[in-house]
Formats: C-alpha cells, sequence, structure tokens
C-alpha cells in the first residue's frame, strides 16, 4: 500500500502540489494551490484528489477564512498532510521496533547523557553558515517566526509521542551543535503541533 | 469523566542540597504552567506548600517524590507534560531524578468532581507494574478509553 502512496509522487506536479501543502502550515484550498504550482484550477483538484485517496494528504472542508454566519457560502475543500506516515522499505526492515525497545530501555535506566553526547555527532552538517538550508535536508521543514527559525515536522514524530523526553532531549542535542557553528541557539521550545526544537540568533555581545 | 495522574520520582539527593537546588528553584514555575494549561482540572497540594514534595507516602523510600493531578482528558495532560514549557525541565529530569528502571506514571479515568486519593493511587501503579496497562491503570503509549454506560436511555422524541 505505501508504496503505491510514494510511486504517486513519481509526477512532478503531484509532487510540487504535495510540497506545497505541507510547507504551507495551514489548510490549502483548490484556488491557492492551482496558483501556487501555475495550473488550472480542475487539474490541480484532481492531483489533490488522488493525493487523497491515496493518503497522503487529508481534506477537510470548511468555510474560507474570515467568513461565517449565512450568506457566507458553502463550506469549500481544503487540504493539509496526512496524520499517517509512509515508510518503504525493501528488503523489509523494521527499524521502529528496534528503536522502541531501546528507547524503553534508556527510559527505565537512564543513559541519557550518553545518548546527547552520541547524538552531537550525528546532527546535520552545516555549510557556508546556512542552517536553514541544512534543516530542510533532514526533512525538518524549517520557517520563520519572526526572528525565531521553528520546525514544522519532526522527522522522529512517533518515537517523539512514545518517548518525549528522551527524544526531544536527543533532537536537541542533535542540533545544538550545527546550530551553535551557524550562529544560533537552539533551544527546547516543545508546543502542540510543531517540533519541540527552536532556534534564536546567538547574541554576539 | 476525567483523566487522572499519578507519577513518583526519586531524588538524588534531599531538599537543601545544591545538586537538587535548581528542580525546586523552578517548582513554583512548573506548577504554575500546570495550573494555567488547558484542560487542568486539581492537583495534590500538602496543605502547606503550593506543591506536593513535602509528602512522602513510600515509607522505607524519603527521597520518593509523588505528584498527583487530575485533567480533562489525555490529550490535555500530554500536552501540558510533553508540549510546553515543562518539557525544559522533563528533558533535564536526570540531573534530579534516579532511573527507578521501571513504570513510574500511571493514569486512570476518574468521575468528574471526585478527587483521587493517594493511596489508591500508589495501587493503580502498583498494579500497573504487575499486570502492564489495563483500563485499572494504564499508560500514555498504550491508553484507554473511558468505559461507555452500559445503558443508555433512549428519548424517544427525538427519533420522530
Amino acid at each position: 500500500m505505501s508504496i503505491e502512496a510514494v510511486a504517486l509522487l513519481q509526477d512532478p506536479i503531484r509532487k510540487r502540489l504535495y510540497d506545497y501543502v505541507v510547507a504551507a502550515g495551514h489548510d490549502v484550498g483548490r484556488d491557492e494551490a492551482a496558483a501556487a504550482v501555475e495550473i488550472k484550477r480542475p487539474l490541480a483538484a484532481f492531483h489533490l484528489d488522488k493525493l487523497t485517496e491515496a493518503g497522503l494528504l487529508d481534506a477537510v472542508f470548511r468555510r474560507p477564512d474570515g467568513r461565517t454566519g449565512p450568506g457566507s457560502g458553502r463550506p469549500a475543500k481544503f487540504y493539509r498532510r496526512a496524520e499517517a506516515e509512509f515508510a518503504v522499505s525493501l528488503p523489509e526492515r523494521d527499524y521502529r521496533t528496534v528503536a522502541t525497545i531501546l528507547a524503553e530501555a534508556v527510559e527505565h535506566e537512564g543513559f541519557e547523557a550518553a545518548i546527547a553526547e552520541a547524538a552531537a555527532a550525528h546532527g546535520p552538517v552545516v555549510t557556508g553558515g546556512e542552517l536553514f538550508a541544512a534543516l530542510a535536508e533532514r526533512g525538518y521543514e524549517p520557517y520563520r517566526d519572526g526572528a525565531v527559525i521553528r520546525l514544522r515536522n519532526c522527522p522522529f514524530h512517533r518515537l517523539a509521542l512514545d518517548f518525549p523526553p528522551l527524544v526531544c532531549g536527543m533532537n536537541l542535542a542533535l542540533l545544538a551543535g550545527p546550530a551553535a557553528e551557524a550562529g544560533w541557539t537552539a533551544r527546547m521550545d516543545a508546543a502542540p503541533g510543531r517540533c519541540c526544537v527552536s532556534f534564536s540568533k546567538t547574541n554576539e555581545d | 469523566m476525567h483523566l487522572a495522574q499519578f507519577n513518583i520520582g526519586r531524588m538524588i539527593a534531599p531538599r537543601g542540597d545544591a545538586r537538587v537546588a535548581e528542580f525546586y528553584d523552578h517548582l513554583d514555575e512548573m506548577n504554575a504552567v500546570a495550573d494555567a494549561a488547558p484542560g487542568f482540572v486539581w492537583r495534590m497540594v500538602d496543605g502547606e506548600a503550593n506543591d506536593a514534595t513535602s509528602l512522602r507516602p513510600y515509607d522505607r523510600d524519603p527521597e520518593m517524590l509523588v505528584n498527583l493531578s487530575v485533567w480533562e482528558s489525555r490529550q490535555t495532560l500530554f500536552d501540558y507534560v510533553y508540549r510546553s514549557g515543562h518539557m525544559e525541565y522533563l528533558r533535564r529530569r536526570r540531573e534530579w531524578f534516579l532511573p527507578l528502571g521501571e513504570v513510574f506514571t500511571a493514569l486512570w479515568w476518574i468521575p468528574e468532581g471526585t478527587i483521587p486519593e493517594l493511596a489508591d493511587a500508589m495501587r493503580r501503579l502498583e498494579h500497573l507494574r504487575e499486570h502492564g496497562p489495563t483500563p485499572y491503570a494504564f499508560t500514555f503509549r498504550q491508553a484507554f478509553e473511558p468505559e461507555e454506560p452500559q445503558s443508555v436511555p433512549v428519548d424517544t422524541r427525538s427519533a420522530l
């Protein structure tokens, strides 16, 4: 099943639509998606629905922002990143079970300091001081929120839900070094709906 | 139904020791985040202080702290514990708490308006450790839904 879903993204238009919706950070309507990818609305609608059928996007019906009450029109269809995850591994491999077992043992026995130390060696590689690009490369989907960089996607989402202090702490340890190298300070900044780490410019005083 | 949460933690040193000073210094702040969190209903305090750190119900384990609270849902509790400013302290928990080697948090559903009892909470954690997650005592990872009422009165008018 998941390989069929992923294969849908072979189509360049679908890939661009998918990338746009997941990076948007809000529910995306058909008009907006069509404009962003520079195609006609019916074609955008066709591909968005294909992505939804495959489980890559979730569709929601609601009235456009700012319009409520009688006369505000029918609810329109909006798209967002699907809750489901897809992973393809050939041949079949199961790293999640391994990670879960190891995480549970650590949770009970405590090796967090060792994990933080090991994580520091596996962070994103920053080239030319470009923290933003290094984060994007590793799938964090960074975005700017005023002077702060936040991360829309947690690459360790499932495990971070099951073992939050362990996995989020590891994530911070993973990102702190590269951030410092690029002149940013990484900190634990957990809130619902995004990755637990955010970055602010390191004070140069 | 509301969700009760009980968790325990063994401190590396008694209150007053410099190694745990930072934990105690931030306790009021952490509790204020809980009190203001969406879905917060109640938390146990020892009567005189604003926290429960002076309650030491494990007689043979005087450094074992207990924490008992009530929340409107699993999600609101999760968001406070793991998706708020509380997380910064949780990440650093090994600086102040020893690994316990087994499950240290128990969750269970209670009728709205009731206050859980500490002795009951301790029994539930014990049960969870012995029998694994059940509706009587469960974990975030293996949570149970509140039980549906056995029979529901039917309002026949609404069928018309």
